[in-house]
């Protein structure tokens, strides 16, 4: 079944049409839908998709390499611009794989911190992306703005805190840079109370919409099977029918102490993963209301951790962390200085696509666009 | 009924439409530049040299350690050691930069060179609307370029300033504890030359 | 998830597998197991598909390089010297080869237990890149496989499409080598910042020449 999905496709369609009767095309890398600079190579045979072959690393910047030559620290900034729209849960995962190398442990103000603004950040995201998504199909950029009304609001959150709306650079190892400013907590309180309007809202705007049933449902459908072995994570996995959320299977930071729920779809098809991801939104507003409830007074920082200078000793570790895309996980290799000798980000964008394939064949181009725009990507995750 | 949702969708539209003539949190849109939001305090986009007084040279607080040269990630600081001393914020004769370039088209403002100078001598401005038509020399921004003064910090940066205030407040006061138990049992003279570096540098 | 045991069963159920296992000196305790390119499928299919162990998520794949190393140890040996024999000491310098290593991150979703860590090493550096390819056994490690491929070198054999997938097609060389030398092409830049004043320093050598 896998082998065969993996085969060289006949170019020849069922109708016995010639080579000649196909068109290739390359959708992108210059398309407004592409979510960045990401092209598909595809066979067309009229509208129906024959083969698809995505093409990417032309937003290579090879971060990679350049972790190896900067400190552990001046690395943080640049996980800041891998998934530019997640940049708080980036620096979380970095810190993670590295407090884990080290043997930090961090204070519990700055694991309520790192909860809170890795769901605010979850929410931003998930918002975005059905604004996105709705974009794709047409809709000119209406839900889109309804989205990001809100995202001002959670990014005005982030510049009070962090400085920066996106580029957040906020995480250290040990815990967080600064605290909390006086009146973050009552801002943070009134968004997340005013939130669930907008979802609603949200919900009668699209949810019950004829023109988004009839173009996502049966649309871009993935078995549980598939994306297990294509390594899918994230929101499709969960529509898919696979009960994996890294927060519930991990325990990492503090999660264990938040009850919430992990949504299940049933068909894996789009609307299954825009539904996941509008219960994904309530399910974080719950964990946020917990976290802002709970939070305790405190420091923010291991004391013993030094910022400049610091050297884990050899070893290496692999941390991960529940992305609003997926799993985003750090492979770091340590020599003993202050440089890692290999620093590898586990992208869940770039994972993710390995099924675009399969889900796009057979569609016509308008539902490929539709599919692609689920999956989420962000290119700054998929070429580093 | 048929195009149920889409009705639904309609009247969320409406809603939002008429709402936005009635109640402010309906009408997002500021119309910059001529409506501004207001500024938030932690904002930071490039970075500047703080200096003490009215003379920006004298009154510099850096002592070109070059830690910040050092951990800058894109490497955007450079730095040249001066070859004499002078007064630094708490009054120690230490060497100054003679020269200090910061590569704005570079510096992607990760604020790490704030976070690693032990003198409380570059901090994050607020200016972001900083276009210039001269790609190289426009953007290379020199030492005279990056000085500010600290009523400038303390302006944008009210509760940072105020801490940095304080930090800067105790460390003087140890400096000038040194020098008074160092000269309390030697000569008047020499107390009175001690006190005088003291107060000029204030 | 305990290695020796886990090592133990592999080596009984596939046929002359000799595994190895790697300590991990981080508090991580994230030890690996090496396995040769001969049995690396047989092994990985095994681990996907054992009752117990249900590996069936492929997390991770990278490539790290090891450059040459080459060691050096006083040895007290015993010499002839102006037809005396003494004890000398003498510096024996031992060079290990370096190798190209693909290492895998293996989950399971269906137990939710893991990391499994998994190296493939290669002969050296030159000639001798090629691996088992793990993609027809876990097909998440496909586009990982041709990014190694891309940037390290090592050859998957068994890979359905290895070709590059970062770099463009006609580039050369493997940027993420450690011995990797970017080309030349140096443009004016009038900011001095640290590696950009030695390249500025070199370019007006070659021009002058």
């Amino acid at each position: 079944m896998m082998e065969a999905a993996i085969e060289e496709l006949t170019v020849r369609d069922a109708a016995g049409k010639g080579e000649d009767a196909l068109l290739e095309l390359s959708l992108g890398p210059h398309h407004p839908s592409t979510h960045g600079v990401f092209r598909m190579d595809v066979v067309l045979d009229g509208e129906r998709v024959m083969r698809l072959k995505p093409v990417f690393g032309y937003l290579h910047r090879n971060h990679e390499k350049i972790a190896e030559g900067a400190s552990y620290l001046a690395s943080m900034p640049y996980t800041d611009r891998l998934d530019y729209i997640g940049s708080l849960t980036n620096n979380w995962a970095y810190a993670l794989a590295v407090e884990k190398l080290a043997g930090i442990e961090v204070p519990e103000r700055a694991e309520y911190i790192r909860v809170i603004t890795a769901e605010l950040t979850r929410l931003q995201n998930h918002a975005s992306t059905i604004g996105f998504l709705t974009q794709e199909m047409g809709a000119s950029g209406s839900p889109l703005m309804y989205s990001f009304r809100e995202r001002e609001k959670i990014l005005d959150l982030f510049e009070a805190l962090t400085g920066s709306r996106m580029m957040c650079n906020y995480m250290r190892f040990g815990g967080c840079r600064v605290d909390l400013p006086v009146g973050w907590m009552d801002q943070a309180r009134k968004v997340v109370a005013e939130f669930p309007r907008f979802l609603d809202e949200f919900e009668r705007l699209l949810t019950g919409n004829e023109i988004l049933l009839a173009r996502t449902q049966g649309v871009g459908v993935l078995s549980g099977e598939l994306a297990i072995q294509g390594g899918v994570t994230g929101p499709i996995l969960r529509a898919s029918g696979v009960n994996y959320d890294i927060r519930k299977v991990d325990r990492y930071g503090i999660y264990e102490r938040f009850d919430f729920k992990v949504p299940l779809g049933e068909h894996g098809d789009v609307y299954d993963r825009y539904m996941v991801r509008v219960l994904e939104m309530r399910e974080s507003l719950k964990i946020l209301n917990q976290a802002l409830r709970d939070i305790p007074a405190g420091p923010i920082m291991d004391a013993k951790t030094k910022i400049r200078g610091f050297r884990p000793k050899a070893g290496e570790a692999y941390g991960r962390i529940e992305s609003a895309k997926g799993e985003l996980g750090f492979f770091l290799i340590s020599d003993g200085t202050g440089n890692p000798y290999r620093y590898r980000v586990r992208p869940p964008s770039l994972i993710n696509l390995t099924v675009l394939e399969d889900m796009c064949i057979g569609s016509s181009v308008a539902d490929t666009i539709v599919t692609f725009g689920t999956i989420d990507i962000v290119l700054g995750e998929v070429d580093r | 009924m048929l195009g149920e949702g889409i009705v639904k969708g309609m009247v969320e539209t409406a809603r939002n439409f008429f709402g936005s003539y009635v109640s402010k949190d309906r009408l997002t849109t500021v119309q910059f530049p001529e409506e501004r939001l207001p500024s938030i305090e932690a904002t930071r986009d490039f970075p500047f040299l703080v200096y003490d007084g009215e003379d920006w040279q004298a009154g510099m607080r850096c002592v070109a350690c070059q830690i910040c040269e050092k951990e800058c990630p894109p490497k955007c600081i450079y730095i040249e050691k001066s070859k004499d001393k002078k007064a630094d914020a708490v009054g120690k004769p230490q060497f100054y930069p003679a020269v200090f370039n910061i590569d704005v088209s570079v510096c992607m403002s990760c604020q790490i060179c704030v976070e690693v100078c032990p003198f409380e001598a570059i901090k994050m401005d607020n200016e972001f609307e900083l276009s210039t038509d001269d790609r190289f020399e426009g953007l290379l921004w020199d030492k005279a370029r990056l000085s500010k003064p600290n009523a400038h910090y303390q302006n944008i940066h009210p509760t940072d300033a105020a801490a940095s205030d304080a930090i800067l407040a105790e460390e003087k006061a140890k400096a000038e504890a040194k020098t008074k138990a160092a000269a309390d049992p030697k000569s008047n003279a020499t107390l009175a030359s001690a006190l005088q570096t003291a107060s000029s540098t204030q | 998830m305990d290695l020796e045991k886990i090592k133990s069963d592999i080596e009984e159920a596939v046929l002359d597998c000799r595994l190895q296992i790697v300590v991990n000196p981080s508090p991580s305790a994230q030890h690996s197991l090496v396995v040769a390119r001969e049995h690396a499928a047989a092994v990985a299919r095994y681990l996907r598909d054992d009752a117990e162990l249900r590996l069936d998520y492929c997390s991770n794949v990278s490539g790290v390089d090891w450059l040459d190393t080459e060691t050096s140890e006083k040895v007290k040996t015993k010499k002839l010297v102006d037809g005396v024999e003494q004890e000398v000491e003498e510096v024996r310098k031992t060079r290990t080869p370096g190798y190209l290593e693909a290492v895998y991150h293996l989950y399971s979703m269906e137990k939710k237990h893991g990391p499994l860590v998994l190296r493939q090493r290669t002969e050296n550096r030159g000639d001798g890149v090629t691996v088992a390819s793990l993609t027809p056994v876990w097909r998440s490690a496909e586009f990982q496989e041709r990014e190694i491929f891309d940037l390290y070198g090592i050859v998957f054999e068994g890979h359905p499409d290895l070709r590059r997938i970062l770099m463009w097609d006609g580039f050369e060389d493997h940027p993420m080598r450690k011995d990797y030398v970017e080309p030349n092409d140096y443009e004016y830049e009038p900011t001095p910042h640290d590696a950009v004043i030695a390249k500025a320093a070199q370019a007006r050598e070659t021009e002058r020449r």
